[in-house]
């Protein structure tokens, strides 16, 4: 095929996908808003139909067919009732935000105050004037196209019908605690979060529950100079659920922003992270741990630029996966040429128990500045039978063994978050989960 | 206490006998010691007793106070009470040595129906042995033998000893990378904890380890056999002579 007709083929691939996205999204009605939202929800939805739904095809999407998440109908999912263990975060004094199916429930929840903070809700945010995350909302995000597309972003800055507005001045007592909670089988939910730390400022963000049968959350985060956004978060034990997120985060000069996420289970979960360290000495810290047993498809998706001087960058992604689990990892770190001094660190790693179990990663690096430290490293492999059998020949029994070995593996991302509190009830569900999946 | 009879060992991977009919009784109560060229199976033997994979027992018998070793499990035989400090001790990242130590403990204890050990119980034991021998409290912190000095590995080996009290005790070249000091407080380690009830068996290359540890008896091993026994004055001869003149003496 001669290079006009494979461009030409591609054209026309292109028209396909774009048509077939107008088809999909043509009797679709936008949730019922007015003023800013209205607008920036149909600027998205322009901004979608001229991109394209994924397509599996899509290089972005090589390892995680997105059909599952993008496509015009929900895949049912049984709801998972967990009565082994409390929910996660259920011990720390937090200020709480309930979501069932994807709709704020303001009984459930605690009221919406807490010094340092403004809080609102995005459903009915349209015809007041909040200016802030007017500024904000889908802005992060359209920066976030370049240089690679995420249609199931812009998809959702279109379709979300609730979600927070949070801003933050001062450094409020406790974490603002978002909860998730399933009840129906069908759910479609789509959430949008934007938050704004302004300078100095400083807060942790506790996310946690299945969300949905089929579910969509972006978070578009804006933290000011100086200032600190912790964010954990805990993806349930959900068997049968899909969904994916979205974290948009633009760092300010000496800004820090630590996020970690825990996911057990799902049939499809992709995880995006897409990062700017626009000011001198930032620091930015993306860290994962997953565990899949069986059917599950794992996805962690990151993108971090740094486009200032001196700032540090860390991914730390680490899976356990038992027969037949799929997890991918694809982490890019792009630094420009203006960002010398970059100190970045990637490492991915999957701990395959089980025969078929698989993990597909694809670390990049790109770097156009030439005073940087750099390194990324991804392995896959199994339990080491030496260290097994020292512990066992200690006494411990095969099992036990095992399940301290496979927390060990899991350490290093779990040390990434900053508070010991919040780490321990990470290490605790963890601990669970090894307990409940013997290899 | 440890019994051995006709122990025949080759690898299970490959078609390579290593064991080739080993003989040896340790009594309660008693030190053995064992010395061997390079390659002549001791580790083997040790290993084989404390229940590695990747070797296939082709004939004979290891029996602990009368119950077959080579039918249990690691753990079972560690609750049993048999322990091996390895030549190599293994680094685990992300496991506290403390964490290990305890679950350790707790885990034998559990297997042999008694009741768990409390924390302050563990944490006043386990001061008081690190002090003796000087392993200070920040090692017991640190992930397993990660990051520790040969002799760190070694000493921690007999701090693990010493917590678990098994009865019968292998010590796989525990001597070899420790410095005169460090030498002289692992034996003092072990000397405390022999008693009527216990047996030892000491691989070594060394008679040094022999002057602080006194021996009952003295194995030469060669080629997967045991080819000579004798009293203390045997390592002594090694330590002069080499193994030349006795592999010369049993081939005659
Ligand atoms: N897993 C294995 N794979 C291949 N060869 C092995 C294995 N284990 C032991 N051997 C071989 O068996 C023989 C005995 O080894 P072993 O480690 O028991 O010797 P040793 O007496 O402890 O020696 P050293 O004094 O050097 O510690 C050696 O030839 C060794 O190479
Ligand atoms: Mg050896």
């Amino acid at each position: 095929m001669s290079a006009q007709a494979r461009a030409g083929t591609r054209a026309a691939r292109f028209q396909a996908k774009l048509a077939a996205t107008e088809a999909q999204l043509a009797g679709l009605e936008l949730p019922a808003s007015s003023g800013w939202l209205r607008r920036a929800r149909e600027n998205a939805l322009l901004r979608l139909k001229a991109m394209g739904l994924p397509e599996k095809r899509d290089e972005y999407w090589r390892y995680t067919d997105p059909a599952r998440l993008s496509g015009a109908t929900v895949t049912p999912a049984k709801v998972f009732q967990i009565t082994d263990e409390s929910a996660v975060f259920d011990g720390i004094d937090r200020l709480k935000l309930v979501f069932v199916d994807g709709v704020f429930d303001a009984q459930a929840s605690d009221v919406l105050a807490l010094e340092g903070i403004e809080i609102s809700r995005l459903a009915d945010a349209g015809q007041r004037d909040i200016h802030w995350a007017q500024d904000l909302y889908g802005a992060i995000e359209t920066e976030g196209q370049s240089p690679v597309a995420r249609p199931m972003a812009v998809r959702n800055t279109a379709l979300a019908s609730d979600g927070v507005l949070i801003r933050v001045t001062g450094k409020p007592s406790k974490p603002v605690s978002i909860v998730y909670r399933r009840k129906s089988e069908t759910a479609d939910a789509v959430l949008h979060h934007v938050i704004r730390l302004e300078p100095g400022a400083e807060m942790t963000l506790l996310e946690n529950g299945p969300v949905a049968a089929r579910f969509s959350i972006d978070l578009e985060a804006c933290i000011a100079d100086g200032a600190t956004l912790h964010h954990v978060r805990a993806q349930g034990r959900d068997h049968e659920r899909s969904g994916i997120t979205h974290l948009f985060a633009r760092l300010g000069e000496k800004s820090v922003f630590k996020s970690f996420t825990m996911s057990a289970n799902g049939a499809v979960l992709r995880n995006e992270a897409v990062i700017w360290l626009n000011g001198k000495g930032g620091s930015a810290h993306v860290a994962g741990a997953a565990m899949g047993d069986g059917a599950f498809h794992h996805d962690d998706t990151v993108f971090i630029t740094h486009a200032a001087p001196d700032c540090e960058s860390r991914q730390v992604f680490k899976k356990v996966l038992h027969n037949g689990a799929v997890s991918v990892f694809q982490g890019k770190i792009l630094v420009k040429q203006i960002a010398q001094l970059t100190d970045g660190y990637q490492i991915s790693q999957a701990l395959l128990l089980g025969d078929n179990s698989q993990f597909l990663a694809k670390p990049e690096l790109e770097i156009y500045a030439d005073d940087v430290k750099c390194s990324h490293g991804s392995t896959s492999g199994e339990l080491d039978p030496d260290q097994l059998f020292y512990l066992r020949s200690r006494g411990m029994p095969e099992a036990e063994a095992q399940g301290l070995l496979v927390l060990a593996f899991l350490a290093e991302a779990v040390d990434e978050i900053a508070s010991e509190e919040l780490a321990e009830e990470i290490r605790v569900r963890l601990a669970g989960w090894v307990n409940r999946h013997k290899a | 206490m440890l019994e051995i009879k006709n122990l025949h060992v080759k690898l299970e991977e490959e078609d390579k006998a290593i064991l080739k009919g080993v003989d040896l009784t340790v009594e309660a109560g008693k030190v053995h010691a064992i010395m061997g060229p390079n390659g002549s199976g001791k580790s083997t033997l040790a290993y084989v007793l404390a229940g590695r994979e990747g070797y296939e027992v082709t004939d004979g018998s290891a029996k602990l106070e009368g119950a077959e070793l080579l039918d249990m499990e690691p753990e079972e035989r560690a609750a049993a009470g048999m322990f091996l400090a390895f030549q190599y001790p293994v680094e685990i990242p992300g496991v506290g040595n403390m964490t290990f130590l305890r679950t350790a403990v707790n885990a034998q204890r559990k297997a042999r129906g008694e009741d768990e050990m409390s924390s302050g119980d563990f944490l006043k034991a386990i001061r008081a042995k690190a002090k003796d021998l000087k392993i200070d409290a920040e090692m017991l912190k640190r992930p397993v033998n990660v990051g520790f000095s040969g002799g760190e590995k070694k000493r921690n080996e007999i701090l693990q000893m010493a917590m678990l009290e098994p009865r019968m005790c292998i010590l796989d070249e525990t001597d070899s990378g420790l410095d005169v000091d460090a030498m002289k407080l692992v034996a003092d380690g072990v000397n405390a904890l022999r008693s009527t009830g216990r047996g030892f068996l000491v691989i070594t290359h060394y008679q040094r380890l022999l002057d602080h540890i006194k021996p009952d008896v003295v194995h030469i091993m060669s080629e997967g056999r045991i080819i000579k026994s004798g009293g203390p004055e045997l390592a002594l001869e090694v330590e002069q002579n080499g193994y030349a003149d006795i592999l010369a003496e049993v081939q005659a």
